[in-house]
Parts: C-alpha cells; structure tokens; sequence
C-alpha cells in the first residue's frame, strides 16, 4: 500500500530530512510511526501525500509510483488516502455535514447519495444525529471524530493519522484508536504517526521509528512483488 | 512495472456529466449567496465596478450620438452651381435634365437670376443698394443634392469635379470644410474614448483580480483543507470565478443604470442646446441589445480578472 525504496529528502537549503529510508506497509496492514519531532515524521507523511516529492529513491502510493503522478494527477491519488489531522483541519464556519461531505462534494455525488454516506460516517464515529452542529459546539474529541468521519466517508483504502490523539486524554485516545481498528478490520491499511509511545506500547501494531531521518531497525524490504 | 490508471471519478460517464452542470450551477448560485452574506465589502465593490464601466460606455452614448448627428448633417451636404454669365434660360434647362441623369445626384435645384435678386434683397439688408446697380450682378446657380453614396467629402468632391466640366458651370462650389473639421473633430473623440475605455477597463480588471485576491487569501485555510481532501484546482477555482463574474453582471447592469439617469439628465440641456441649431434630436440612451452587450463584457471582465488573480495566488497555496 505504501513503499518506499531508499528514499531521501533534502530541503532547499540543504537541510536533510530523510536519509535512505525503506520500508513496506502492506495491504490491509496497520502500523504506527513514531519518533521524535524533526526526525522527519511530517516529511514522511508530506511525501505520501505527494506535498512534497523524494529527493531520491521511489514512492509508490496505492500502486502508483508518485514520480509518475502529475500536478494534475495529484488530487485524484489524494483521493485514495484519508487524512487526519492533530488540529483535525475542520472548517469552522461550515456545519458537521458539510464538513464531513466535503470528499464526496468535490468527487461530484448527488445530494442523496452524499447524505446517505455523510450519516453512513458520522454512525461510525459515534456522532450519528450531530450533522447540523457547528464543529465549534463539539468538545476537542468529537471535533477529532469529525475529522476521521471525513477521512473515511468516500472508503479510502489507505488511512493517514497524524497525531490523532495528540489533544486527547488517554480514555479518549483508546477511543479513537478503537476506531481506527474497526476500519483495519474492514481492510483498510492504516499508519499512525504518534509520539505517544505509551499508547504504542499497548497495541500490538508495528512501529517504525525515525531518528534523525533514518528508518530504526533492520532494512525490513522484501523484493517487490504483488500485493501493494 | 505496470501502474492501474488513476481513475478520474468513481461515477459513471452519464453521472458525470449531469453532475458536472449540476455542480456548476451549485457553486454560481453560492457564490452568488457568498456575495449576499458579505453585503458591505460586494457593494462597494460593485459601485466601483459600475462607476468604471460607465465612464467607457457613457463615450460610447456620446460618439453613437455625435455620429447621428453628422450623420445627418452630412446628407445635407450640397453642391452649388454657378452659371456662366449670358447663358440662356434654354440652356440652363437642358444643362438641369443632363444632370438630373447623373447616377450620383439625388436632387436638383434652380435659383434664376431673378430669383437669386429677390433672395438676396430680403435677406442681405442691401436691398437698398442693389436698387442703385443698374443690372443683376448675381449668377443663375444650379444646387445639386447627391445622392448618400456620394454626400462624404471624398464623394461630392468627385461629383464636383465631374460637374464642374459642364461648359454651361463658370465655377462650381461644395462647402465641405466644415464637415471634414466636423469628421476630424468625431474621430479624434473616437480615439479618445477608445484609449479612456482600454483604461478603464484595465481597471477593472485589476480592482477584480484583487478583489478575487483577497477572497481567496480569506479562505485559505479552506483552499487547504480541500487540495488535502483531493479537491482539482478546476473544482477549487470555479467559485472565485463565478464570484468575478457576478460582480462584472452586477457593474455592467449598474453602469446602464448609471448612463440611463445621465442621458436623462442631460436630454434637456441638449435638446435646448439643439433647438438653437434647429435641429430636433434627442439622445439616445443604450438599447436593450446594448444592456445585453455590456453585461457581457462586464462579465468577461469580470472572469478574466479573476482568473488571473486565481492562477496566480491559488497555486501558492500548498498545505503545510
């Protein structure tokens, strides 16, 4: 789902933020990503959303090598990929529903279709009946739950958390962590950046850890095959 | 190693095309409600937007109008014959029907001596003092009215020229000066307007383009949020586009406004001013067809500003 092939990254400026960095996630395959902050975290993250582009070495995203990907191409592959957020990225201004219907909004479903999907997502989430709120009525936790309903609502085959439970206390960080799960479960592919090793520590998810823009722990590619 | 094609949408080819309509009427009719909601800033905008453009079509008024009344002037441009001394009345006939064929005259003219006196007699005040000449010192002259193909200067020059080879005509006489300082004076104002109107219309371009600019630097963290979600800058794009052109629709309707109560206003004044001239004319304020055509390049106006303050500051804006 995700394969990275000794991939580095340097800043113009000539700051590295990753060197050499390998690793597979698979199909259906849950894993966190952790390290400290400037160990290249949101850089990895920036280059699976094709924010940013590899220095050198290859990104395959879904099957598609991101070199190949377009300007133009770029928002349909992003389609592939739910995104969430520590500061969950909600728009303020707008309702529960049109935040979370914002995926399908844009990919052009009808108006029927689109509510069907939007109380299909806010179900899960456990915030079914809440779709005429202003996310600024909901407590940090629920926004962070409006923020995951919007991530999935178009059925994304690969999860991306970034700091999800950063604002959390550690019930509620369960919490969303269990949700996490369930759509693992229904075989979405997820990957967790966290600083949050405590919460790592319970789970018995792989962890892939970054210091200092290197991949801790033995170079774990096998030889691409099928599958990814 | 083979890549599945990045498919465009997961709707069939039907679906999307009926969406694609739908969605562009959804996102003119919110941008529409955008403008609504921000009553302040869209009004003073479009005033200005009004004010610009009515400046470039209230030239427009003025030239349609000056042009209709050279336009009229000019079929009355007339071309005066003088006969030879000591020709016949018989001869003076027979030149009248011989010109009267000419393809390029439309009406002809007699004033005899005689008549000539007379005239001048009433109208000159010396009517006194021709009573002591002791014969008529006027010529016989011949008026011709060409006809409109030929009443421009270049045309009734023409005419002259060939009138004026009539053994019968001593001298042959067209008063064009006037028209030709009147045409010079017209298509000076034509220039004019065109270089003010290619100002003013930059103008708008620009106060569009910024004002689409300040939208988008408003909203930027909703422009992130739906690259981020896989929104096409075509889809982030069309609501600032159809912002622009609303705002050149509404400018373009208030510019007409604007021109209609000024050609009102001054209607009178001008038709005074006319009546000293004796002429009966009133102006002519824009036509329906005119409305139409201005809202149409307001519109235009409207969408090229915004389309080149949306390529340049949408794509700087990249999610962090």
């Amino acid at each position: 789902m995700i394969r990275f092939e000794q991939v580095s990254k340097v800043y113009p400026g000539g700051q590295k933020a990753l060197t050499d960095v390998s690793f597979h996630l698979k199909q259906g395959e849950m894993a966190f990503l952790t390290g400290h902050s400037g160990a290249g975290k949101s850089t990895l993250l920036k280059l699976m959303t094709v924010i940013e582009r590899p220095s050198a070495g290859k990104v395959w995203i879904n099957g598609h090598n991101i070199a190949d990907i377009s300007r133009n191409q770029v928002p349909y592959l992003r389609r592939h990929i739910g995104m969430i957020f520590q500061n969950h990225h909600l728009l303020m201004d707008k309702s529960v529903f049109d935040n979370v219907a914002l995926p399908l909004v844009i990919e052009g479903f009808s108006l029927g279709e689109i509510r069907k999907r939007v109380d299909g997502a806010l179900d899960m989430v456990g915030l079914y009946g809440k779709d005429k709120h202003s996310p600024v009525m909901l407590s940090g936790g629920e926004q962070q739950r409006v923020g995951i309903a919007r991530a999935i609502v178009n059925k994304p085959p690969l999860l991306l958390a970034d700091e999800p439970t950063g604002n959390l206390d550690p019930k509620l960080s369960m919490d969303i962590l269990r949700l996490f799960e369930t759509f693992n479960d229904a075989g979405t592919s997820v990957l967790i950046a966290t600083h949050d090793l405590g919460l790592i520590a319970r789970m018995k998810y792989r962890t892939l850890t970054l210091k200092q823009g290197r991949m801790l722990g033995a170079n774990e590619l096998e030889p691409a095959g099928p599958g990814y | 190693m083979s890549q599945p094609q990045l498919n465009r949408s997961k709707l069939p080819f039907t679906g999307r095309i009926v969406m694609f309509f739908i969605r562009h009427i959804q996102q003119a009719m919110a941008s529409m409600g955008e403008l609504w909601r921000n009553p302040v800033s869209s009004i003073m905008t479009m005033a200005v937007l009004g004010v610009s453009l009515s400046l470039p079509a209230a030239l427009q008024v003025l030239v349609k109008n000056a042009e209709s009344i050279t336009r009229s002037w000019e079929s009355a441009a007339q071309i005066s014959l003088f006969i030879d001394e000591g020709r016949s009345e018989q001869a003076i006939q027979s030149l009248i029907t011989r010109i009267k064929v000419f393809p390029e005259v439309a009406d002809v003219s007699y004033v005899s001596r005689d008549q000539a006196l007379e005239e001048f007699q009433t109208l000159s005040g010396f009517g006194d003092a021709l009573s002591y000449l002791d014969r008529n010192p006027l010529p016989a002259v011949v008026m011709v009215t060409p006809t409109n193909r030929y009443s421009s200067p270049e045309g009734a020059r023409e005419l002259l020229q060939k009138l004026q080879q009539q053994p019968e005509v001593s001298f042959g006489r067209l008063d064009i000066e006037w028209l030709e300082r009147l045409q010079a004076v017209v298509s000076l104002l034509e220039r004019t307007v065109s270089a003010v109107a290619a100002l003013l219309i930059l103008a708008v371009v620009l106060i569009i383009g910024n004002t689409i600019r300040l939208a988008i630097m408003n909203r930027r963290t909703e422009i992130e949020v739906m690259k981020l979600v896989g929104a096409t800058e075509g889809f982030i794009q069309r609501p600032f586009l159809y912002t622009g052109i609303w705002y050149g629709v509404i400018g373009g309707v208030l510019a007409w406004i604007i021109i209609n109560l000024l050609v009102w206003y001054l209607d009178g004044a001008l038709a005074e001013l006319l009546g000293l001239y004796g002429s009966q004319m009133s102006m002519q304020a824009l036509s329906f067809n005119e409305l139409l055509q201005l809202v149409g390049v307001a519109s235009f106006l409207g969408w090229l500003g915004s389309y080149i303050s949306v390529r340049q500051h949408l794509r700087a804006i990249e999610p962090q």
